[in-house]
């Protein structure tokens, strides 16, 4: 093995391990760093290798400890990081040139790994990069001779060679829907909303410029603050926590006096949890999926993959106005024993207010009256009684804690209630003509249910800082509040990079990342190609496959099918083609000249002229003459030689 | 039986004949097929492939359609690394039983780009890698160890190359008509027999190498140590020194007066003879039971002696 393999190979492992030190535990990727490194230094000094059992008991105490850290060996946290503390391993023993091919495999498999974590733009180009590092290595392995220049060429050309192919095979690869056997739990991170409200659970959310889902609508959009996606709601409270609550027999969601109809479609993002966001009220989804009698969509199974729906909402709505017995009473569930002070405030409304919709408004007053603060962070909140805390001592707070103690006291006022979740507003991207919604818009708000109308939705923000609803999150916290990026004002130029790059990231989701088996069909039938069935897909790829290798065959190799023919040669055999058909043919054995003297026997017409032409090709093709113009000459006469007139045009 | 048909597959396949000029490397003669690492690498694609169908990893798909459609590519690659090279076979200069005989492999690459790692390979596990630039001729040496007299014939040897991945094995089977002379191994030292005048009884002074008698002019065929360099330098034209030694006019290298038992003994016995004779500058010739060489002297008759020890007893010279 020589060094600059060694060498080489070394950079492929770490290009190719680099972006997974993000997630690795630190002391593997100090682990990996500190055996490469020690890798490097053996190289250069040209010492020994470790002895086998020093890696064998490293390698055994590194599983032990993934082991103990994951408590498992497989899945993918586990799998990926086990995968690459054996890779510097196998690095620690790289010997033989076999060695270095089963590097060159496993840089290859490593590449895959970092799909998992991140498929964007710059990941699948960074990986192709690094896939010209493994390939250049690997032509290295096999002709250590070869400089740089000429390896990396060859490397670059059979990458982009490959690249028409992965097309073809990308588009017409019979897709099959995914999973094949059951993935991992954990084989997908989840990002965003979770089915639980604590105090902190959407302000943390607020920090992540992360994109939930992009939104296009067929037609004019509503209007800012209309829009209020509905994700997951929550009726039980423990003191602390919102939880969703256990529904038991429910009946179906019922809309009466629907108005404002709005069609839209929703790319969301995979979130590993089985709802579907859609405006308030939705009434039509694309989807195999349910509406539950609280108005939430949901899916049999997470959402693994990034999915596109099509939604009709109404914008006005009543809901459910004959809600069952057991519903309202679950609306109006408390904690008992806890927050008495807000308990005391909400009866002292409903003792003054005359009904329902009088104490909402005297909650929203009071609110808007009391010196609330809206803040991305609020104090902690510590004792039992938490809303009590909140409402009349640190009073700075996010969505989650007004939505949280509106509702709390809607309940102390036996007015039935619940926490609905999801996200708010939206960022408009003009290059795209689409919406962006981002986690940092992730919000909470109150539904109370009001006889003869059915479920309200009630914002207690927009009571506090109706900015955030009306315009956005940046315009209701101060300036110094640590928010995300884009969820700030940046200048206009920014901006519009920004935008451009979300819409391109938007394209490559929708049409390289979300490629599936639905996808497929639909492009291929817009292509022109009737009844899909996966063996056409097959025979189609394959000759489809086959005429670009052809065509890859025929240009590779032209230099060697093409018998360059010799033109002098090929102007004389003309020459004796057309004498041949008046008669005259020429025995192979014969020579030039005396073939000339023959035909200005038989022909004295052509006597001059055949003389001349033998006598310009002996000279060119047997007495070494390599003038060009002698060549141009001798082709030029050939060109003008006619036989059957008997008359020699002569340039 | 089955060995039977696969001979005749295998000869239908690879038409094994002999061949002498200048050999094309034609498409018909070109032979490909995966190695075990692209047999690995297709067991590791497909492990990929149903990672990606299974997690829906689109840029999975991506990356494993490149790997695949790269190797693909390499077999390309590789058939064209051997594609249309023109191979002839060179001469191979004799040697002596026990040395390596070089057997000289002209390649011509008319191609506008560079061949790779091509290895040359002998059925006996010999091998040599070489490149061969674009538009040149390359002089490959094959070297074959010489263990016996006689004319060694190097056999079939293999070209082939796996380059750019390793994934594919591109071969074409060479083989030529071209031999190398084996002469017998010299023993290490043995007494030159006396030498007789022809007529059996005179004696008088001839050329040999125990006193100087003078220059004479130079004639092809004499030995290059009793070339007169310090003469040459004086600018006096090639001259040659004489020696005169009192021993017989001509010396007959006898098969029977080989004091060895054996045949292969006896003639090795005579090789170094023949070496120190002509070394001497002697006038020698050559007693074998199938035949006589008639005395005379130069590296022309030496290596016809010496042809004719290592032929002995093989069938007759060729």
């Amino acid at each position: 093995m020589n060094k600059p393999l060694i060498y080489a190979l070394l950079l492929s492992i770490l290009m190719v391990t680099a972006p997974h030190a993000e997630h690795l535990p630190p002391w593997v990727s100090a682990l990996c760093a500190a055996l490469l490194l020690w890798r490097a230094y053996l190289t250069r000094i040209g010492g020994a290798l470790p002895k086998r059992w020093l890696l064998t008991a490293i390698t055994l105490a590194g599983a032990g400890v993934i082991l103990i850290e994951f408590h498992t060996l497989f899945g993918r946290e586990a799998g990926v990081t086990l995968l690459i503390l054996l890779t510097t391993l196998k690095f620690m023993e790289l010997r033989s040139p076999r060695d270095a091919m089963v590097l060159i495999y496993l840089a290859c498999f490593i590449v895959i790994t970092n799909f998992f974590y991140s498929q964007s733009i710059p990941t699948a180009l960074y990986m192709l990069a690094t896939l010209l590092v493994i390939v250049t290595t690997w032509v290295q392995l096999n002709g250590e001779s070869i400089a740089l220049r000429p390896r990396l060429k060859i490397a670059g050309t059979l990458l982009l060679q490959a690249i028409p192919l992965t097309l073809v095979l990308f588009v017409l690869f019979p897709r099959v829907q995914g999973p094949l056997w059951g993935l991992p739990q954990d084989a997908f991170a989840s990002s965003g909303l979770s089915d639980n409200m604590a105090p902190g659970s959407i302000s943390r959310l607020s920090l992540s410029d992360e994109v939930a889902f992009r939104v296009v609508y067929n037609g004019l959009p509503p209007r800012r603050e209309q829009m209020y996606w509905r994700g997951p709601v929550l009726w039980q409270f423990d003191g602390r926590t919102w939880t969703p609550g256990r529904s038991g027999r429910t009946i179906a969601p019922e809309f009466t006096d629907l108005a404002q109809p709005i069609d839209y479609s929703v790319t969301l993002e995979p979130h590993n949890k089985t709802w579907l966001f859609a405006l308030e009220m939705p009434d039509r989804i694309s989807v195999p999926a349910s509406l539950t009698h609280d108005f939430q969509i949901l899916r049999r199974e997470p959402l693994k993959a990034r999915l596109r729906y099509e939604v009709r909402s109404h914008l006005v709505y009543h809901a459910n106005p004959h809600e069952p017995e057991r519903q309202i009473q679950r609306a109006l569930q408390l904690p008992p024993g806890l927050n008495s002070r807000a308990l005391e405030l909400a009866q002292r409304w409903r003792a003054e207010g005359s009904n329902d919709a009088a104490v909402v408004r005297a909650a929203l007053a009071y609110f808007n009256r009391e010196n609330f603060r809206y803040t991305l962070e609020p104090p902690l909140l510590t004792g039992m009684n938490n809303i009590d805390e909140f409402l009349f001592e640190t009073r700075q707070g996010f969505c989650e804690h007004y939505a949280g103690s509106f509702v709390f006291l809607m309940r102390a006022a036996h007015i039935p209630a619940r926490v609905v979740t999801g996200y708010q507003g939206g960022e408009y991207n003009d290059v795209g003509g689409y919406y962006i919604v981002r986690q940092s818009d992730a919000h909470a708000w109150a539904e109370v249910w009001l006889s003869g109308q059915g479920w309200v939705r009630i914002d207690p923000t927009a009571a506090i800082a109706p900015t955030r609803i009306e315009r956005n999150l940046a315009a209701a916290v101060p300036d110094s509040a640590a928010l995300p990026f884009m969820a700030r004002n940046p200048p206009q130029w920014l901006r519009d990079l920004r935008l451009n790059w979300d819409a391109l990231s938007n394209r490559w989701n929708q049409w390289v990342l979300g490629y599936n088996s639905e996808l497929q069909f639909a492009f291929l039938t817009r292509l022109g190609m009737e009844d899909i069935t996966w063996q056409k897909l097959a025979l189609n790829m394959t000759f489809a496959l086959g005429l670009v290798i052809a065509a890859f065959a025929l240009f590779m190799l032209r230099h060697l099918f093409a018998q360059r023919p010799d033109e002098v040669q090929a102007a004389w055999l003309k020459v004796c083609r057309k004498l041949a058909k008046t008669g005259l043919p020429r025995p192979p054995h014969e020579g030039a000249q005396d073939y000339a003297e023959r035909v200005a026997a038989a022909r004295p017409d052509l006597a001059a002229a055949i003389r001349d032409l033998a006598a310009r090709y002996g000279a060119l093709r047997y007495g070494g003459e390599q003038d060009e113009h002698a060549k141009r000459a001798f082709l030029q006469r050939v060109a003008t030689f006619k036989v059957r007139q008997g008359i020699i045009r002569d340039s | 039986m089955l060995a039977a048909l696969r001979q005749r597959f295998n000869t239908w396949l690879f038409r094994p004949k002999i061949e002498h000029g200048t050999v094309v490397l034609t498409q018909r003669r070109i032979f490909i097929l995966p190695t075990r690492q692209g047999l690995a690498l297709a067991f590791l694609l497909v492990l990929m492939l149903l990672g990606d169908i299974n997690y829906n990893l689109s840029l999975g798909y991506v990356l494993t359609f490149l790997l695949a459609t790269m190797a693909v590519m390499s077999m390309l690659h590789a058939f064209r690394n051997l594609a249309h090279l023109e191979v002839r076979a060179g001469r191979a200069d004799a040697v002596f039983c026990g040395e390596t005989a070089r057997f000289l492999l002209h390649f011509r690459n008319p191609g506008v780009l560079p061949r790779y790692q091509l290895v040359l390979r002998h059925e006996n596990g010999g091998t040599i890698t070489f490149d061969a630039p674009a538009q040149q001729d390359s002089e490959v040496v094959f070297p074959l160890p010489a263990t016996r007299r006689g004319w060694l014939q190097p056999g079939r040897l293999t070209l082939y190359t796996e380059f750019p991945l390793g994934l594919f094995h591109a071969w074409s089977y060479l083989h030529f008509d071209t031999r190398c002379l084996v002469y017998p191994k010299p023993v290490d030292e043995a007494t030159l027999p006396p030498g007789v005048a022809p007529d059996g009884t005179g004696r008088r002074s001839i050329a040999g190498d125990d006193d100087f008698a003078g220059l004479r002019v130079y004639t092809a065929g004499d030995a290059l140590p009793r070339i007169a360099w310090k003469a040459y330098a004086r600018e006096r034209g090639l001259q040659v020194k004489q020696f005169a030694m009192q021993v017989g006019e001509e010396l007959w290298l006898d098969f029977a007066a080989a004091p060895e038992p054996d045949t292969e003994g006896k003639l090795a016995h005579m090789t170094r003879w023949v070496l120190d004779a002509e070394a001497q500058g002697l006038h020698y010739g050559l007693k074998l039971p199938d035949g006589e060489l008639p005395p005379g002297d130069g590296p022309a008759h030496r290596d016809e002696c010496l042809r004719r020890l290592a032929l002995f007893g093989t069938g007759g010279p060729r």
